[in-house]
């Protein structure tokens, strides 16, 4: 049993029909294994992130649904209708490549309006639909313009239009906003997740930036060599990491590695109570969940004293390093201008300490 | 991504046509070798070695095919001589003008190979320009014979044909050789000479081995500038073929010769292909 | 002086530059000499020339053999041009995407007239249509520059194909073209210049072609043929007009690529990439 399971198979929002459906999707080249076993039930309208490293497999997984790459097993279905047997050109799929792949000799009209061409569609649609797709991304302006003589950011938008002209089921971008600079980035991050609300349209969303899979996702699929971690909303994945690999992924943490016995949980020097079974317990506590100690000391809450190791500044709060008795380092965000630390007494309260599973050494 | 129907449509056509137009007549020529004629003159279809025991004991064959290796020789090193310092100008010192020399040197290989070697002949003639400019100059008295219709004027055309053939690859080489490799050097202390021979040659030994086989395969199988300027003296292997082939009328001796020849020819590009791969580092 | 510096800090030596200019000459020598003797009143005997006359050209455009062989020589580069492409690009596609037994032989095979002695593809194809009853003519010297020019645009398509991006292919696929409509709308247009390029040199190629030429000719002659032939009769200076003609179309078939390189910001060179691949692939 995969360490996801648990997490991997909660269905996505009830309310919504399963639009796609990858079932046990397995892909090798050769003897070098890229995906195991992916199972992953995507739902209609929403917008859905495959996360993970370079090599976790996440673009060959869009790939495969896109219809480049054949899975090695394994099925994909949209409906009641099997999609792997299709090619590329059968599938009401569109794709948004990482290095945009417009067609240099074609101006952005007529990139834009490729599809509904080789679809035959009537002159005066076609005509139509480009030019409200070119409004939508709003690049009328540059209409006859050939694709080297636009910006990087309206690259972006001519491919994300001349995939959209065509009205897929479903809209692959892999990894889209890599190439541009970081402020454009932002902008286009905003931009992208109220274009999809606007127009309704599935999307799966490739990258390995776990900030811009937060931002905009409806649910993250976190892959990690080849097998999915947990599929789960970004709150959720963020606040309840199914395991250490994800929570170390997502956002910085501190790994509590303790044990438990009789309802009391040790872990270095601190312990707690916890009604949990005996044996070894694995926890994750966001750095935003430790504070520097108050005057008054709750019930419940945990507290340290250590030493600071280094205080770095993050604008409005500042990430300290602070090493603990019997080697423990925790790791605390605190407000900036608290000016600088030698010695400080954390304190956290044990309901934010999440309890996860440890991801087993692969590759 | 592209379905079995794609590959199989790109792949079969071509291997089709390729097998029947190059890989059979190639065969067919190995099989020629093997057969005989009779003194009918008609085409014995029994296999023997005869063709190359006569290849072996009859001392003009392999004399020639000497002669005529003895002579590709001399174009490759010609060639190198001219070509490599040349490809070495144009990279390193030309600057601007690179691209434009670079097309300056390739266009002669515009120009009809025929035309050229038949330019030579005004050239070399007993009243050809030389000639008459040596007399002019008062430096001989008689025309210098020895010029035209000499195994001198067979090299000397040879080399002018693929002078461009083997300046090309070495010119290659030396575009890919990254410039800071040279800075670096001098930056270390070694001066242009030492940089030359310690960084820049050996970074462009396959370019020579590539350029050297152009000039040594291509002047090994020539035939027309022989014919056209060599005279006796500087007939060469790929003559003997064509008469063999044609008024000799002895086809399979001509095929065991020619594959002789492909041998050789072969034998080289494997062997330049293993120097090539030694000495490239990339 | 400074572009002589602009590279090498050390100056350039003083031989080096004459030695590049003695090259120069001796690769231009004939050329000149061809150009001027087409203007020779005396012929092709004597320097220097005099008596400056436009007479060759006359006797030239009067030659009705000549002009057929032209024509001949028209033909087979055009014939020859669609041959090694139509077998040529598949090739290329075929060897950059497709996996198949021999595959490895197959580059050598199509690559090797490109490197082996012309007499050695002739005589071979000389066999192949004798064995099959063919008569020689036109065709065969068709098929024999056809077949021994796929080389070249196998090797410059191939060339072209490394350097397009396989998700424009993918792209068109992707917005429902089928492989036919994206080899025609997106892999012809993007490997335009490598296949408009690989045509010029087979077309020069051909037009100059004789090893091959030589053996597979049948009663009607290519215009190197028909000058080798009056080559070997002695002295005929109506060849250095016709030569002159050539080298000034050579000239204008060269600028005018050159150009259309300039204006795609995708320029290939055509020479060097079947000089680099070549010498890689052949053998």
């Amino acid at each position: 049993m995969s360490p996801a399971s648990e997490s991997q198979s909660a269905p996505p929002d009830p309310s919504r029909p399963a639009l796609l459906s990858v079932r046990n999707v397995a892909k090798a080249f050769g003897r070098n294994t890229v995906l195991r076993n992916v199972s992953l039930e995507i739902a209609e309208g929403e917008f859905l992130t495959i996360l993970g490293e370079s090599g976790s497999g996440k673009t060959t997984l869009l790939r495969i649904i896109a219809g480049f790459e054949s899975a090695t097993s394994g099925e994909l279905w949209m409906g009641a209708e099997r999609l792997d047997h299709q090619p590329p050109y059968r599938r009401r799929v569109n794709t948004v490549f990482q290095s945009y792949a417009l067609f240099p000799h074609l101006t952005v009209e007529e990139n834009i309006g490729y599809g509904l061409r080789i679809a035959r569609r009537p002159a005066a649609e076609i005509a139509q639909r480009v030019s409200d797709a070119l409004d939508k991304v709003k690049m009328s302006a540059h209409a006859k313009a050939k694709p080297s003589k636009i910006s990087g950011g309206q690259q972006q938008r001519v491919a994300l239009a001349r995939a959209l002209v065509n009205r897929p089921r479903l809209l692959l971008l892999d990894e889209p906003l890599s190439a541009l600079d970081a402020n454009l980035r932002r902008q286009m991050q905003v931009e992208l997740k109220s274009l999809q609300r606007e127009v309704g349209i599935t999307f799966v969303f490739v990258t390995h930036d776990q900030e811009e899979a937060m931002v905009m996702s409806d649910r993250i699929a976190l892959l990690r060599s080849g097998e999915l971690e947990q599929v789960a909303s970004p709150r959720e994945i963020y606040s309840r990491p199914a395991t250490s690999y994800v929570a170390q992924f997502v956002g910085h943490t501190n790994l509590l590695k303790g044990q438990a016995q009789a309802g009391i949980v040790r872990c270095a020097s601190l312990t707690w109570p916890a009604s949990l079974p005996n044996g070894p317990v694995l926890f994750s506590l966001r750095p935003e969940h430790v504070r520097l100690a108050g005057k008054d000391k709750a019930t419940g809450i945990v507290r340290t004293r250590g030493r600071v190791l280094n205080q770095a500044f993050h604008g409005a709060t500042e990430l300290i390093r602070v090493e603990c008795a019997d080697g423990l380092v925790l790791i605390a965000r605190i407000p900036s201008g608290t000016g600088s630390h030698n010695e400080v007494e954390l304190e956290f309260s044990p309901a934010d300490a999440a309890l996860i599973r440890d991801s087993p050494e692969r590759d | 991504m592209f379905s079995r129907a794609y590959k199989t449509v790109v792949t079969v056509p071509p291997l089709v046509w390729v097998t029947v137009f190059l890989l059979l007549p190639y065969l067919l020529m190995f099989c020629y070798s093997f057969w005989s004629v009779s003194p009918e003159q008609a085409i014995v279809h029994s296999w023997n070695l005869e063709n190359y025991k006569e290849l072996i004991q009859k001392t003009v064959y392999w004399q020639t095919l000497l002669r005529s290796m003895g002579i590709a020789v001399r174009v490759m090193i010609f060639s190198l001589l001219l070509g490599y310092p040349l490809a070495y100008f144009l990279s390193f010192c030309a600057g601007k003008r690179k691209d434009l020399l670079y097309q300056v040197v390739i266009i002669p290989l515009w120009v009809s190979y025929l035309v050229r070697a038949y330019a030579w002949k005004t050239i070399l003639g007993s009243d050809g320009v030389l000639n008459t400019l040596l007399q002019y100059g008062h430096l001989t008295r008689h025309p210098l014979d020895f010029l035209l219709y000499s195994p001198f004027a067979v090299v000397l055309t040879l080399t002018h044909i693929y002078t461009p053939f083997t300046f090309l690859p070495i010119y290659a080489a030396l575009e890919h050789i990254p410039r800071n490799l040279v800075e670096a050097s001098h930056d270390l202390g070694a001066t242009p000479a030492q940089t030359f021979w310690k960084v820049v040659f050996p970074l462009s030994i396959p370019g020579v081995i590539a350029g050297a086989t152009f000039a040594f395969v291509l002047s090994l199988g020539d035939f027309l500038a022989p014919l056209l300027l060599g005279g006796p003296s500087g007939i060469m292997i790929s003559n003997i073929v064509v008469s063999l082939f044609g008024a000799a009328y002895n086809w399979p001796l001509g095929a065991a010769i020619s594959l002789a020849m492909l041998v050789i020819v072969v034998g080289l590009l494997f062997l330049s292909e293993r120097l090539e791969k030694k000495w490239s580092f990339s | 002086m400074e572009f002589l510096l602009s590279t090498d800090p050390a100056n350039v030596p003083r031989w080096l530059m004459l030695h590049a200019i003695a090259v120069f000459s001796f690769l231009y020598l004939p050329i000149a000499v061809l150009i001027l003797y087409s203007f020779n009143g005396q012929g092709v005997g004597g320097f220097p020339p005099h008596h400056l006359t436009l007479n060759w050209y006359r006797i030239l455009f009067a030659d009705g053999p000549i002009w057929d062989s032209v024509l001949n020589s028209l033909q087979v580069a055009f014939a020859a041009m669609a041959i090694s492409l139509i077998f040529g690009v598949p090739a290329a596609l075929a060897l950059d995407r497709a996996h198949f037994p021999g595959k490895a032989f197959f580059r050598r095979l199509v690559l090797l007239p490109l490197i082996l002695p012309g007499i050695i593809t002739g005589l071979s194809l000389l066999m192949l249509f004798n064995i099959t009853g063919t008569k020689l003519s036109l065709i065969t010297i068709m098929l024999g520059h056809g077949t021994a020019l796929i080389s070249v645009a196998t090797t410059e398509v191939f060339a072209g194909l490394q350097k397009l991006d396989r998700a424009q292919e993918e792209a068109s696929l992707d917005l429902g073209a089928n492989y036919w409509q994206t080899f025609w709308r997106i892999t012809v247009p993007n490997l335009k210049l490598s296949i408009i390029g690989a045509a010029l040199l087979i077309f020069t190629l051909s037009m100059d072609e004789i090893a091959v030429s030589f053996f597979l000719i049948g009663r009607d002659n290519t215009l190197p043929l028909e000058i080798w032939g009056r080559l070997r009769r002695g002295i005929t200076p109506e060849i250095n007009a016709v030569s002159t003609i050539i080298f000034a179309f050579s000239l204008i078939t060269i600028v005018l690529w050159y150009s259309l390189r300039r204006r795609s910001a995708l320029g290939t060179d055509v020479g060097m990439e079947l000089v680099e691949s070549s010498n890689r692939d052949a053998n």
